[in-house]
């Protein structure tokens, strides 16, 4: 939900509540006056009558309410000092709506040339069922307007005052580490937004700043760990050469050899990825996808044998892809390499090339790979000790790159797929 | 044969030295970019050993001064920053072939030989070793004028062990410059193994007079009979 919406949902909820309250009040209130004012009205009817029974006794038999709207009749009574006057509420029949409708009523007494007279004062009342319907029509009314007022005032004013929030939200939303400038945002009016602004630029400066920090440190790492191991490797060499050594020894020298070797590897695979991070491979033509998997299919051919597994290219189209030449090469090497190391022996490999997509398919273990740990680096399948665990994340990596989606599958196969985005 | 090391690594440029002169090459050495020029402008090699980052200058500036002295020495750029760019400047200002560190000796020597080779025997450009005859330019083997067929990593790797004839390449040496710069995977090895065995074989099958033996199981080294 949003933050406009949600402050609004609060603002109707309190205004549900806040309004109902008031209408309660508001109406006694309102009921209280009306009978107040009526009560009134009928004191002041009373003594009118009895002024006017002073002059006129014939008023005297008026027992019914006819055309009057009071009724007086004599009492047994002989004082009236138990009497007090009573007012109520009461039904009558009403000509006009030819219903019962509510009444206000006046009970009192009045002595006159020496008895006692009850009178009863009538008036006719709001309709308290009516009064509620229309209070609450009204009320409903006055509630709507004021959510509708509330919804437009937060559309237009304070979209208008939240929008600097907007727009941050908006750019971390888009901000990327390795592509992106740290966020700079333009002053606002707002100091709680000044400041969020400030502390999202210093975020993001810091974190770019130590992002870009650590990528030249393991470049110029790996820069600096070239020579001593050149050295390294090429006075173990010199000294293997020497034939001073018993064979015993020369083994143990070969073994570190071997392990100096790997390291160079390791080292060189991270070397690459830096430079692919740090986009360094900028030139970009048209790679021909098929001629490119040939040669590279063509180049494993020999090892393929050697597993004794079949290699199978299969071009169903034309691909062409516009990405560094270099980075084709490596992607689709080591992808191709992987199938063949892992593939079954005595099974088939299969590569192929359709318009949007190249797959790479090969039998290995009959269950599949994490596919989410699958591309991470140092991420190794096999405990083989000579893999660097490197090479599907650099395959990945110079997918991403280049914007093509480089998925894992496994259907009694395992399979590799390279996928073009749609627009070319 | 006169070669040259421009090499500001003491360590590394004895190594280099080490083993140049051990085939009997006349070796020189400069340690810098001021030394290193001066030698140029005054002698001719057959190969210069360039290290393009020198503490005082850009190697990269020694191939302009030897293009505009209008010489023709072999240069191999022996640099640790295995970059692209440079590789692609070095390549267009005159360099013969780019060699990233760390490298293993075996690969110097097959680098060095490839250059000397195309600077010596202009004319002919055949290789023979006892009765082995190899033609580098259509890949073709020879063994008494008769012809083996030999599958390509068969031929490279013997062109690489007569690169390095009567010296131990190592598995790994072998290995890398067959499989190129992506191997990673133990199977190389076993892999390689096979490859010598059927080499052995059709050598042998061939009467030829040069053999591949195994040392120790370190490497392998080729002998002439």
């Amino acid at each position: 939900m949003k933050l406009l919406n949600h402050t609004t949902k609060y603002f109707a909820l309190l205004l549900i509540v806040l309004i109902s309250v008031w209408a309660v009040i508001f109406y006694f209130a309102m009921i209280d006056e009306v009978y107040d004012s009526l009560d009134d009205g009928l004191e002041n009817q009373k003594q009118l009558i009895i002024r006017a029974v002073n002059d006129n006794p014939s008023l005297l038999q008026d027992a019914e309410f006819g055309v009057n709207n009071y009724t007086i009749k004599k009492t047994r009574v002989t004082t009236n000092a138990k009497f007090i006057d009573s007012y109520r509420d009461t039904l009558m029949y009403m000509q006009n709506e030819d219903e019962y409708e509510p009444i206000r009523m006046l009970e009192s007494t009045f002595l006159q040339d020496g008895n006692y007279y009850k009178i009863k004062l009538i008036t006719s009342m709001v309709e308290e069922d009516d009064q509620i319907e229309n209070l609450f029509t009204y009320l409903v009314g006055l509630y709507l307007v004021l959510i509708l007022s509330i919804v437009v005032l937060n559309n237009l004013v304070m979209k208008k005052v939240w929008k600097p929030f907007y727009t941050l939200i908006d750019r971390l939303k888009g901000f990327r580490i390795e592509k992106d400038d740290p966020i700079k945002s333009e002053q606002t009016a707002i100091d709680e937004f000044n400041l969020l602004n400030q502390s999202v630029e210093r975020l993001t400066e810091k974190s770019r700043d130590s992002y870009v920090a650590q990528k030249e440190f393991i470049e110029n790492a790996a820069h600096e760990l070239q020579t001593p191991l050149a050295i390294a490797i090429n006075k173990l060499e010199l000294l293997l050469e020497k034939n001073e050594l018993s064979g015993l020894q020369s083994q143990e020298v070969g073994g570190v050899l071997d392990n100096l070797t790997r390291l160079t590897r390791l080292n060189k695979s991270l070397l690459l990825l830096s430079k692919i991070d740090n986009r360094q491979y900028l030139e970009e033509e048209q790679v021909d996808f098929n001629r490119l998997i040939e040669n590279v299919a063509a180049d494993f051919l020999d090892f393929a044998t050697h597993r004794e597994i079949h290699l199978n290219v299969i071009s169903n189209a034309t691909v062409n892809y516009t990405m560094n030449t270099d980075l084709a090469v490596i992607m689709i090497t080591n992808l191709i390499k992987n199938a063949i190391v892992h593939g079954n022996e005595g099974k088939k490999v299969t590569i192929t090339i359709d318009t949007d997509q190249i797959s790479i398919n090969n039998f290995g273990q009959e269950k599949a790979i994490d596919g989410n740990s699958l591309f991470t680096r140092f991420k190794k399948v096999s405990t083989d000790s000579r893999s660097t665990g490197l090479g599907l994340a650099i395959s990945k990596a110079i997918a991403d790159k280049y914007q093509l989606q480089l998925k894992y599958a496994f259907t009694q196969q395992h399979n590799f797929m390279i996928i073009f985005p749609p627009s070319r | 044969m006169k070669i040259l090391i421009i090499e500001d690594e003491p360590q590394m440029m004895e190594n280099m030295r080490h083993t140049l002169e051990r085939e009997q090459y006349m070796v020189e050495t400069a340690a810098d970019f001021a030394t290193a020029s001066t030698k140029i402008g005054v002698y001719e090699y057959d190969c210069i050993l360039l290290d393009i980052t020198l503490p005082d200058g850009n190697g990269l500036a020694l191939l302009k001064q030897l293009k505009e002295q209008g010489k023709d020495d072999g240069v191999i750029i022996v640099s640790a920053k295995d970059s692209l760019d440079d590789r692609i400047k070095g390549l267009n200002l005159g360099a013969d072939d780019y060699l990233p560190k760390p490298f293993h000796m075996a690969e110097l020597h097959a680098r060095v030989k490839a250059i000397v080779r195309r600077r010596t025997f202009d004319g002919n450009k055949l290789i023979e070793i006892g009765n082995v005859t190899i033609d580098p330019e259509s890949r073709n083997v020879y063994i008494d004028k008769k012809e083996i067929a030999l599958n390509r990593k068969e031929y490279d790797v013997l062109l690489y062990m007569i690169s390095n004839k009567t010296r131990l390449v190592t598995k790994t040496a072998l290995a890398e410059h067959v499989w190129g710069d992506h191997i990673d995977q133990a199977d190389s090895f076993d892999f390689i193994y096979s490859q010598i065995k059927n080499l052995r074989k059709k050598l042998s099958d061939a009467m030829a007079s040069i053999e591949i033996e195994a040392v120790y199981g370190v490497g392998y080294k080729l002998q002439v009979k």
